[in-house]
């Protein structure tokens, strides 16, 4: 009788054990909050017609350049900030931010040896070696720290191919003519309040033009950080592929521990031309403010790819494990007929965190295919949405669409929700949505522990089984930071 | 003068000729909603929940509530063909949303059962509907209020504790504009006590191609372990405009089964929403909308999951012809004390023809988080292969197509419960969409 009690006493013990474990690893704190202290540039606080002529100035662009940074602020000026996404925030004072930061360089870069030191380290901290990867992974890094971009590798082996990959100031000046032609054509500065904020004030970003019948050799890859206290970073990313070109392009990015809520609205439009590919992969783990839910970056995106030619694939994945908010809907307008859009997304959320996030599928061609699949984790007491629109065109005969979003919950606090809009306006097109919410399997967690395996490390299997779908679509390293990431911001948060 | 205008204004001469009724607790209401409806603008396409649909032709015109209109007589002869036969039913009709005792015919009820018309019983027992009326359906936008300020009859079921009623209620809603346009505003109320059960079977109709509006609310209430039963069949004449919004309000272990089966109207919108607000309830939302020509169907349905351990269960289904176009949107929530939810919803249109055009939109919110829950959405075409297996077998082309439409239609029609409405609507879907007709086997 006795005995029995005691094993009964003991099991109660481990299940609070257990509950510790994963308390720990639901409260765990944000690894990568450090702040490098370097000296930077940044602009007063403020926006107005002269701060985005500074921009321009600071940046040395051309007369056209500054226009049409100027034309997209006064039509944001007319403009009101978005609603509709299910995020709340106090309003954000865009007066009260200041839209230039830079570290303070000198102007040209040959070898990384005249990196500064302070920023080789911090690189170092993040886990990106400049000089390894060069040697070893064979991954060209265009770093950029806050807004400018200060090293860019492998540039001499791209040139070869013909592969422009450089920073997007960089590319006004060296290939105005492509600049002029594309930038923009996707996300018209008219596209959107935060789009057109980007257009006015953004900083810098990376700039990707593969040529006609040209495989990039390697993977393309930048990493964002933002750094300096208040500073909105403002990020424009352009890649173009030529007829029958291939590039994968990776995209990844940390920030430190910040107590005021930092502005990132960045733009990535990207183009391809005939039987082209393109594939971006994101992971972003940028601050997400404390348990309280105090501080965290706001992220406000707009990706959009054109599938302008036929056969043309756009594939975008995506791993959103950190920020405030997350506002971002990576989209595929697929015109050219046969092309393919695809979506891959696992978005974590948790504490307070806020997560609006999905796609846009938007079929115009013959024969267009688009699949989409969409994983979300909410913890803690965070908000996780899904929004989607599939929209089927009248010309698009034959188009096809399938789109899974599942969500996973991990406490009675949180919330998980999905928006998925239908739009057919094609009776040859099939269109497919599934999705399901359920909670944790409780059954699956008590079979792994009873087969010897920790609450901890059964809840990450569980997850990363849950997410396997979109993991495999990721390249090699991207995978497997992914995964840690995910086993930081959330294992184990079943109560 | 139209549209909102029209309706404030002329709210003061409809309030001067309700007689003995202004002093009913209804009045009030009337008031009430007038109020809102003053503040309210009627939905337009930047409003989330009207995005797809544009009411602004129903605004065009002025419709004049059927009171102030002489309401047409019919004979028995004459509404035979609207009515659903062949089972033992009690019967009421409405002509323009206003009852008509003699074309009605309500057999014997068990004692304390009020089969019967809201005015008749605003007059006699205001009492037994005061605490339901209004109370269940809150004035969401300009229509609620419209019906809410202007209705002044409807279909008014009770059904005391411990009471099975045996034979179905049928309710033949017949609407018609002879001189002017006409505006039917029908307000019902269901209300099953503890342990009861009824069914209710809505039929509505035109008479006549002349345009009108249909602007309906209706309230359901089941209290503990009671089972309703509500099967709206809606059949208006092409060019009129059918908008309703059915509330229901479900206690601990009560089931609610709905039955949505659209045909007619130019813009058809159906806003079904359901408070499961005590544990183990059980709701099921079958829906299945035929539409042809200009026709605009949008359902709307809201499941609302307050309490614990309840299941909800939606399926519908949209077959779109010629230039129509089907709006689907279904709304699960699931509050954070819901626990042990499961909640399920499907909705899968076919498209027959090129410029056939959907917009579906299901959403869930999810606040609980030890729940089950899924949606899946699909549209599509007849498939080809299997038309062209059937074809394979010696069946002609249209007769294949109809085979595959009835199949596709089996998984609504299966779950009506009486059979001969069964057979009825199945041949009301190869009439309306104008295809050969497979028999309901």
């Amino acid at each position: 009788m006795n005995n029995i009690e005691e094993k009964e006493l003991k099991s109660s013990e481990e299940i609070s054990d257990d509950k510790k474990v994963l308390d720990d690893l639901t409260s765990s704190e944000y690894k990568w909050g450090f702040v490098t202290d370097i000296e930077s540039e940044t602009a007063a606080k403020g926006l107005s017609e002269d701060v985005v002529r500074m921009i321009s100035k600071k940046k040395n662009e051309p007369e056209w350049m500054t226009e049409w940074r100027l034309k997209a602020f006064r039509y944001w000026l007319k403009m009101e900030e978005p609603t509709w996404a299910n995020v709340h925030y106090p309003k954000i004072d865009y007066q009260n931010i200041s839209y230039y930061s830079a570290p303070k360089q000198k102007p040209k870069l040959n070898s990384l040896d005249e990196v500064d030191p302070e920023l080789l380290k911090t690189f170092e901290k993040l886990g990106i070696p400049l000089e390894e990867q060069k040697f070893l992974s064979g991954v060209a890094v265009d770093a950029v720290f806050d807004s400018v971009s200060v090293a860019t590798t492998f540039k001499a082996s791209l040139n070869e191919k013909g592969i422009i990959f450089c920073s997007v100031s960089e590319a006004v000046k060296e290939h105005p003519e492509l600049v002029k032609k594309y930038l923009g054509s996707v996300v018209p500065y008219t596209d959107n309040f935060f789009a057109a904020l980007n257009a006015a004030v953004f900083s810098d970003g990376s700039f990707v033009f593969i040529p006609k019948g040209v495989r990039c050799p390697m993977e393309l890859s930048t990493y964002f950080r933002i750094n300096t206290q208040e500073t909105g970073q403002f990020e424009r990313t352009l890649i173009i592929a030529e007829e029958g070109a291939y590039v994968s392009y990776l995209e990844g990015c940390t920030a430190p521990i910040r107590d005021t809520n930092q502005l990132h609205a960045a733009v990535v439009e990207l183009v391809v031309l005939d039987d082209a590919e393109i594939k971006y992969s994101t992971v972003q783990n940028w601050y997400p403010g404390d348990k309280e839910g105090k501080g965290g970056i706001y992220n406000f995106v707009t990706k959009r790819g054109a599938c302008r030619g036929k056969n043309s694939k756009i594939s975008w994945t995506q791993v959103e494990t950190g920020s405030a908010i997350t506002w971002k809907y990576p989209s595929c307008i697929l015109q050219g007929d046969n092309s393919i859009g695809e979506f891959y997304s696992v978005a974590v959320t948790n504490n307070y965190q806020q997560a609006d996030t999905g796609t846009k599928m938007i079929h115009l061609g013959k024969n267009t295919k688009s699949t989409v699949v969409s994983k979300g984790i909410s913890a803690g007491h965070s908000n996780n949405s899904y929004r989607g629109l599939i929209k089927i065109g009248k010309n698009a005969e034959g188009a096809r669409n399938y789109t899974q979003c599942d969500s996973m919950l991990m406490s009675d606090r949180c919330g998980a929700h999905t928006f998925p809009y239908i739009e057919v306006e094609n009776d040859s097109a099939k269109v497919e949505h599934e999705a399901t919410t359920s909670k944790i399997g409780e059954d699956q967690i008590f079979y792994l522990n009873q087969r010897g395996i920790s609450t901890e490390d059964a809840v990450n299997m569980i997850v990363n089984g849950f997410c396997k779908e979109v993991f495999k679509e990721l390249p090699m390293e991207f995978a497997v930071e992914a995964q840690k990431l995910l086993a930081i911001s959330l294992e184990g948060s079943v109560g | 003068m139209t549209g909102k205008e029209f309706y404030i204004e002329n709210f003061n001469t409809f309030q001067k000729k309700l007689n003995g009724q202004s002093k009913s607790f209804l009045n009030e209401i009337r008031k009430e909603a007038m109020n809102r409806l003053t503040e309210l603008d009627f939905p337009t396409n930047r409003n989330e929940e009207w995005k797809y649909t544009n009411v602004s032709p129903i605004l065009k015109q002025n419709f004049i509530p059927a009171v102030n209109t002489t309401i047409p007589k019919f004979t028995k002869e004459e509404i035979k063909k609207f009515l659903f036969n062949d089972f033992d039913c009690h019967l009421l009709v409405f002509v323009n949303g206003f009852f008509s005792e003699e074309l009605s015919k309500i057999s014997l009820l068990p004692k304390g059962v009020i089969v019967g018309s809201l005015k008749k019983i605003l007059k006699e027992n205001p009492e037994l509907i005061s605490g339901y009326v209004s109370k269940i359906s809150k004035i969401d936008n300009a229509f609620n209020a419209l019906n809410t300020a202007y209705a002044l009859d409807g279909l008014v079921v009770i059904v005391p504790d411990g009471i099975a009623l045996e034979k179905p209620i049928q309710v033949l809603y017949l609407n018609t504009s002879e001189n002017e346009l006409v505006l039917s505003l029908p307000r019902n109320l269901i209300v099953a006590g503890k342990n009861s059960q009824v069914s209710v079977i809505a039929n509505y109709n035109g008479y006549g191609e002349k345009v009108y509006f249909s602007n309906i609310i209706t309230e359901v209430f089941a209290d503990e372990n009671s089972i309703v039963d509500l099967c709206k069949v809606q059949n208006e004449n092409e060019n009129s405009y059918h908008i309703e919004k059915v509330q229901a309000q479900q206690k601990k272990n009560s089931l609610f089964n709905h039955y949505n089966v659209t045909f007619g109207g130019a813009i058809v919108r159906n806003d079904i929403n359901s408070l499961l607000d005590g544990e183990n309830t059980e709701t099921h939302y079958y829906g299945l909308y035929m539409a042809n020509g200009k026709q605009h169907v949008d359902n709307h349905t809201f499941i609302d999951h307050a309490k614990p351990n309840c299941m909800s269960n939606e399926l519908y289904k949209g077959i779109l012809d010629d230039n129509s176009r089907g709006v689907f949107n279904g709304k699960i929530i699931v509050r954070q004390d819901a626990q042990k939810t499961n909640a399920y919803q499907q909705n899968k249109t076919i498209l027959l023809s090129k410029s056939a055009t959907i917009d579906t939109k299901p959403q869930l919110e999810i606040f609980a988080d030890d729940v089950k829950c899924s949606h899946g959405a699909t549209v599509g075409h007849l498939d080809e292969t299997s038309e062209f297996y059937i074809r394979s077998r010696g069946v002609p082309q249209e007769l294949a197509k109809s085979m595959l439409i009835r199949a596709f239609a089996n998984d609504v029609i299966e779950t009506i419960k009486i059979e001969p409405l069964k057979e009825q609507i199945n041949h009301m879907i190869f009439d309306h969409l104008h295809r050969i007709e497979i028999e309901n086997k």
